[in-house]
């Protein structure tokens, strides 16, 4: 993948936000690659988790949001309690989604109007909240 | 003893299962678990970022609530209400600036909570206020040469604020099951994500987690897997009717609540596991295994 690198991304207001909403030094990532081995779903994403943190880093917002990674994490925590570093992964991720879902110009990634009323009836409600919770604004 | 307990939405609705066969059991045990009053939905998962403090709210009324009506104990076997009301309850404890906030923005409904109610699940008050040995003397129907394949999910040990058990390797279930004189699958499956709310915009994910997990299980000769969340329970039972399709080999596996395998250890009636809401159901195989009539 080609990426553009500049100082003005690394200083950018996208990674002060995305450190503020998560709470977390994101330079305190070493790049280990601890939280991609043991990541339920990475077999499903286009950048790793390690991968998404280190463009953090970089300051590349574009290429964050037009992957796929932070909407196929489950919040299942696993790399945030193996990190050696102590990193909160999980709620990088979380500060990612909220950069978008709270982006009035850009659409919910799940629209809960769309749910059908078999899914209603058939799904149970922790199931519908939380997905809600995760991919709404 | 009385204790007070959270049941949260699904508990009282798809997940009934859960609650009554709860309820009914522990009260074998001598312990009533006492509904708190007023309750509303604790928002299902701990918010994580550091301004979210309006999804703080429902986990703190919960918790006001319980302290108003003289508890210092609240119950859960739901593991999403747990983590929820759990992690929002340290927050409290530990961050006097957020707190701050929250009962300032409260300033309608006075709030007086330090973070006094403690937040148990119901795996910890078998283990920690009957205690193990002393449930394994009041089994009736051991549950000898089942084979149970023991699964945590995230959110009943993750993150370590949650302190349950060991994060990478907790056996309260194991310790559980074996009080009740079952056999224990070793499976390092055990903590691995279901796929948690991706159930509900992307099946195919929760499928490939279930096949792997379930198989899993089924390849180290279980007879059935037991759980305590109801979101793993709906992606572990439930989607089975998509796993079987997409993998031929697949042929089910029935899953149980905890306590559905507690109650009928204690030799309580079979109704009181309302069974017709378990997806695949168990009761073939107590019925092979002469657990029920
Ligand atoms: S485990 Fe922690 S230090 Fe290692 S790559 Fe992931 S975030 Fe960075
Ligand atoms: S929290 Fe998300 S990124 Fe971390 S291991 Fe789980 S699914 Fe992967």
């Amino acid at each position: 993948m080609k990426v553009e690198l500049s100082s003005e991304k690394v200083k950018s207001d996208f990674v002060k936000k995305v450190e503020e909403l998560s709470g977390q030094n994101i330079l305190s990532c070493y790049q280990c690659g601890k939280c991609s081995a043991g990541c339920p779903s990475s077999y499903a994403m286009d950048l790793l988790p390690s991968q998404v943190i280190r463009m953090v880093q970089l300051g590349l917002q574009d290429e964050i949001v037009n992957s796929k990674t932070v909407w196929l994490c489950a919040s299942c925590l696993t790399c945030s309690v193996r990190c050696p570093r102590g990193v909160d992964i999980a709620a990088i991720f979380e500060a990612l989604r909220l950069v978008v879902t709270r982006d009035k110009d850009k659409l919910n990634y799940v629209e809960p109007s769309e749910i059908t009323a078999e899914q209603l009836e058939e799904l149970p409600q922790i199931a519908l909240i939380s997905n809600f919770r995760k991919f709404t604004g | 003893m009385k204790l007070f307990y959270y049941p949260g939405c699904t508990v009282k609705t798809k997940a009934k299962n859960l609650e009554a066969s709860a309820l009914a059991a522990m009260k074998e045990l001598d312990i009533e678990l006492v509904e708190v009053a007023s309750w509303n939905c604790c928002g299902t998962v701990f918010g994580m970022s550091t301004d979210d403090l309006l999804h703080q709210l429902a986990p703190l009324r919960n918790l006001l609530r319980v302290k108003e009506q003289g508890g210092d104990k609240v119950v859960t076997m739901c593991s999403m209400c747990y983590n929820t009301l759990k992690r929002a309850n340290h927050l409290i404890r530990t961050d006097e600036e957020k707190k701050k906030l929250l009962v300032d923005f409260m300033s309608e409904e006075p709030v007086h909570y330090e973070g006094e109610v403690e937040v148990l699940h119901l795996l910890e008050v078998l283990r920690d206020v009957v205690g193990f040995e002393k449930l394994k003397e009041k089994v009736k129907v051991p549950l000898q040469g089942l084979k149970l394949d023991p699964y945590y999910g995230c959110m009943l040990t993750r993150p370590q604020e949650i302190g349950l058990d060991n994060l990478e390797n907790p056996t309260i279930l194991e310790d559980f099951l074996v009080a009740l004189g079952a056999e224990v699958i070793k499976d390092p499956m055990k903590t691995e994500c279901c796929g948690s709310y991706h159930t509900v915009n992307a099946v195919e994910v929760v499928v490939e987690r279930g096949y792997g997990i379930l198989n899993s299980a089924v390849k180290k000769g279980a007879d059935a897997m037991v759980l305590s969340c109801p979101l793993c329970d709906y992606n572990m039972d439930h989607r089975q009717r998509e796993i079987v399709k997409k993998y031929v080999d697949f042929t089910g596996i029935p899953i149980f609540y905890f306590t559905q395998l507690l109650a009928i250890a204690l030799g309580l009636e079979t109704s009181v596991n309302h069974f017709d809401l378990n997806y695949v159901d168990p009761l073939p195989l107590l019925k092979k295994r002469n657990f029920v009539a």
